[in-house]
C-alpha cells in the first residue's frame, strides 16, 4: 500500500492532473493564499474527488484531513473561523447538505461564521452511485437557512471567480458544484458578484434561468432555437442566494414565458426561488420549472441520466419548445 | 483569572492556597444563588445542571483560565465551549461579574428581547466563545479553536470544553475525540460533568456510557478523574493540565459530580433536570446553599 502509485490509479491521476477533475477548487484557494488571505481547507476523505489534494500538496500546513467525520468537520471549521481563519471544507453535497444540515444551521449560519462549505458532485452527477450520493434537495435546504449564501457555478472558471470574490464576503457560503467535468461556459475569466445574475442572451418568447451544469445546455438549446427563428434568452443564476430579483423581474417584463432549469428537485430549488419572486410581485407570466420532478433518480452513468431527465441541451430544447409551442 | 503559576506540570505544586480555595467556594456559592435568582425570573430552568458544575465553573473562570476582565474578545484568552448549554444560566452571572456585559442584563433574563436565554448565544452574549444548544457540537468547536493556532500565531491559549455525561451518547463527540487525538490537539482540555443523570433518568440505565475512562484512553486521550465538588482538587488538576507543556495529546477530566449538588432534595429526587422552585422551596434551597461547605 505504501509503494509508488500506479499511473492508472485514481490518486496518481488526481495528483498529476491527468483527470480534468476539480482543479478549479484548489486553484481558487491557492489564489487566495497567494493574495495573502488566511484560509485553510479540509475534506472528509475525499481529497482526490474534490481535487483538494492539489491544494494540500501546495500548502500541506493549510490542509486538514478530517477522516470520515463530516459533522465534526463542519463544527470544527466553525471553531476555526472564530479565530480569524477562513475555512473551506468540502465533501459530497449529499452528505454536506443533508447529513450536516443542523451543524450548518447552528454552528455556521446562525453563529455567523464565515465558513465556506463546498458540496461537490451535486445533483445526479454521481450517476450510478445511487440516491445516497445524489443531492437533489441541497438548494432547497441550504437556501432556507438564514444568512447563508448559496452559489451554484456553471463551470470551473466561474467557481474560481466566486472563490476569489468570497474574500470580500463576510457571511457563510454554500458552494454547490459538480464533478469537475462540466463543459466550459466561460472561456474568458468571468467576474462574479454576489447577488448578481449573468445574462447571456435576451429573448422575447422565453427566458431560461439556469444554474450549475444546466447553464451550458440551456445556452446550446437557446442558440439552436434562436437559429430557427425563435427568441430565447438565457440567464445564469449562479448566485441563488442572495437572489438577483431585478434580473428575474426584467426577464419577466421582456419575455412571455420563463423557464428554470436545474439539476435539482423542481420543489424548493432555483425554480422555487424564481416562482416566489414572480408571485411576490404579482407577475402573471407563465413559468415552467424544469429539473427532477420530485422523484429519486434512476441509476445510470451521468450523461445517460442527463439525457433521460432532459437536462442536456437536447432535452432542455425539447422541454422549452413544448412549453412555448 | 491569573492562570497557572509556579511549579512544574509533572510536579505537585499546583495546590491552591487556603485563601484561593475560600474565594472559589464563595464564587461557586454565588453561581448557585444567582442561578436560583435568574430562574425565578424565567419560572423554569436547569438548576441541577448548574449545581453539578458550579465548582468547575468557579475554578475555570476565577482561577485557571487566562482572561482579561472587561475584554471578552481578547485574542490571547483561553476559550470555553460547553455542550451542556442548558447550564448557561450559571455562566451568565460570571460573565457579568467579569465585566463582559452589564450586570443589569441579568435582571431581564429570558424576557422579550433579552440576549440571555436558556442556551448561550455568541451572537448576543459577550463572553460566550461558542453558541450551544444542540448537544454534541462543542468538542468539535473547541477542536477548531485549537487547530486555528496553526494559522493565527496565537499559540498560548488553551481551549476548555465542558460536556455532560449524557452527551457521551452523541456520535459527533467521538468523531471529535478521534480527530483531536489524530491532530495532537494538546491545548484541548475536555471536562465531563459526570453527574449521572440526563433528562429521562439515570444515564447508565438509559444508555450506559461506562467504562468512560477506558473509552477516552482508547481514543488516544490523557485521562484524569476528580471529585468535581472538591474545588481545591478541581483547581489543582486544572492548573496542572493547563500548564503541562510536555503533553502531546488532548486531555479529558472526568469530574465525578452530583446533580443538584447543594440542595438536598434535588440531589436525591430524580426529575429535577428541568424545574421551578416556588418561593418557599427557593428559600429552603438558598438556606442549604448558604450552609454548604463545598
Amino acid at each position: 500500500m505504501n509503494g509508488p502509485l500506479s499511473p492508472n490509479s485514481w490518486q496518481y491521476r488526481g495528483l498529476n492532473a491527468v483527470n480534468p477533475g476539480l482543479d478549479h477548487l484548489s486553484n481558487g484557494l491557492i489564489d487566495l493564499v497567494k493574495a495573502g488571505h488566511n484560509v485553510m481547507a479540509g475534506s472528509a476523505d475525499l481529497q482526490y474527488s474534490n481535487g483538494l489534494n492539489r491544494f494540500a500538496a501546495a500548502y500541506p500546513d493549510r490542509y486538514i484531513s478530517f477522516g470520515i467525520s463530516e459533522q465534526n468537520m463542519v463544527s470544527t471549521a466553525a471553531g476555526i473561523a472564530t479565530c480569524g481563519v477562513t475555512p473551506f471544507v468540502a465533501t459530497f453535497a449529499s452528505f454536506l447538505a443533508l447529513l450536516v444540515c443542523e451543524q450548518i444551521r447552528m454552528d455556521v449560519a446562525y453563529s455567523a461564521q464565515p465558513v465556506r462549505l463546498v458540496g461537490h458532485h451535486t445533483g445526479i452527477s454521481l450517476g450510478f452511485y445511487g440516491t445516497s450520493h445524489h443531492a437533489t434537495e441541497d438548494i432547497a435546504i441550504m437556501r432556507s437557512i438564514a444568512d447563508l449564501a448559496v452559489i451554484s457555478p456553471a463551470d470551473g472558471p466561474q467557481l474560481e471567480a466566486a472563490i476569489r470574490a468570497s474574500a470580500d464576503y463576510d457571511k457563510p457560503i454554500y458552494f454547490r458544484i459538480g464533478r469537475g467535468r462540466d463543459p466550459v461556459v466561460y472561456k474568458e475569466t468571468p467576474t462574479f458578484t454576489f447577488g448578481k445574475a449573468h445574462e447571456h442572451l435576451k429573448g422575447e418568447e422565453l427566458t431560461i434561468i439556469a444554474c450549475g451544469m444546466a447553464v451550458h445546455g440551456a445556452l446550446e438549446a437557446a442558440s439552436a432555437m434562436n437559429a430557427d427563428g425563435r427568441s430565447v434568452g438565457v440567464i445564469d443564476m449562479a448566485c441563488i442566494k442572495p437572489l438577483d430579483r431585478d434580473a428575474i423581474l426584467e426577464a419577466a417584463s421582456r419575455s412571455k414565458k420563463i423557464m428554470t432549469v436545474e439539476e435539482h428537485n423542481v420543489l424548493g430549488g432555483l425554480g422555487g426561488a424564481v416562482a416566489e419572486v414572480l408571485a411576490d410581485e404579482g407577475i402573471g407570466v407563465k413559468l415552467k420549472r424544469h429539473g427532477i420532478y420530485d422523484e429519486y433518480s434512476l441509476i445510470a452513468p451521468p450523461t445517460h441520466l442527463y439525457a433521460h431527465y432532459k437536462l442536456d441541451a437536447a432535452g432542455i430544447r425539447s422541454v422549452a419548445e413544448a412549453f412555448i409551442a | 483569572m491569573s492562570g497557572s503559576s509556579g511549579g512544574t506540570a509533572r510536579g505537585n505544586s499546583f495546590e491552591p492556597t487556603p485563601d484561593v480555595v475560600a474565594m472559589l467556594k464563595e464564587r461557586a456559592r454565588f453561581v448557585r444563588l444567582e442561578t436560583i435568582r435568574l430562574i425565578e425570573i424565567a419560572k423554569t430552568g436547569h438548576y441541577t445542571s448548574v449545581f453539578s458544575a458550579a465548582e468547575i465553573f468557579a475554578a475555570l473562570y476565577y482561577d485557571v483560565m487566562r482572561l482579561r476582565r472587561g475584554d471578552p474578545k481578547w485574542a490571547g484568552r483561553d476559550r470555553f465551549t460547553i455542550g451542556k448549554g442548558h447550564a448557561a444560566v450559571g455562566l451568565f452571572p460570571i460573565y457579568a461579574d467579569l465585566g463582559f456585559f452589564p450586570k443589569e442584563w441579568l435582571d431581564q433574563y429570558t424576557r422579550l428581547g433579552s440576549p440571555l436565554g436558556d442556551h448561550p448565544d455568541m451572537r448576543k452574549v459577550p463572553g460566550v466563545d461558542f453558541s450551544s444548544g444542540s448537544i454534541g457540537h462543542a468538542l468539535s468547536n473547541a477542536l477548531g479553536m485549537v487547530l486555528a493556532q496553526r494559522w493565527t500565531g496565537e499559540r498560548d491559549y488553551r481551549v476548555f470544553c465542558m460536556m455532560g455525561d449524557g452527551e457521551m451518547q452523541e456520535g459527533q463527540v467521538w468523531e471529535a475525540a478521534i480527530n483531536a487525538a489524530q491532530h495532537q490537539a494538546r491545548n484541548l482540555i475536555a471536562i465531563i460533568d459526570r453527574n449521572g443523570y440526563q433528562l429521562d433518568g439515570r444515564v447508565d440505565d438509559l444508555m450506559n456510557i461506562e467504562p468512560l475512562d477506558e473509552k477516552w484512553r482508547a481514543f488516544g486521550w490523557e485521562v484524569h478523574t476528580v471529585d468535581g465538588h472538591d474545588v481545591a482538587k478541581v483547581t489543582e488538576l486544572l492548573r496542572q493540565v493547563r500548564a503541562d507543556d510536555e503533553r502531546t495529546r488532548p486531555c479529558v477530566i472526568i469530574a465525578k459530580t452530583s446533580k443538584g449538588r447543594g440542595v438536598s432534595y434535588m440531589e436525591t429526587e430524580p426529575g429535577w433536570h428541568l424545574g421551578y422552585l416556588d418561593p418557599s422551596d427557593a428559600e429552603k434551597a438558598i438556606a442549604e446553599i448558604n450552609a454548604l461547605d463545598a
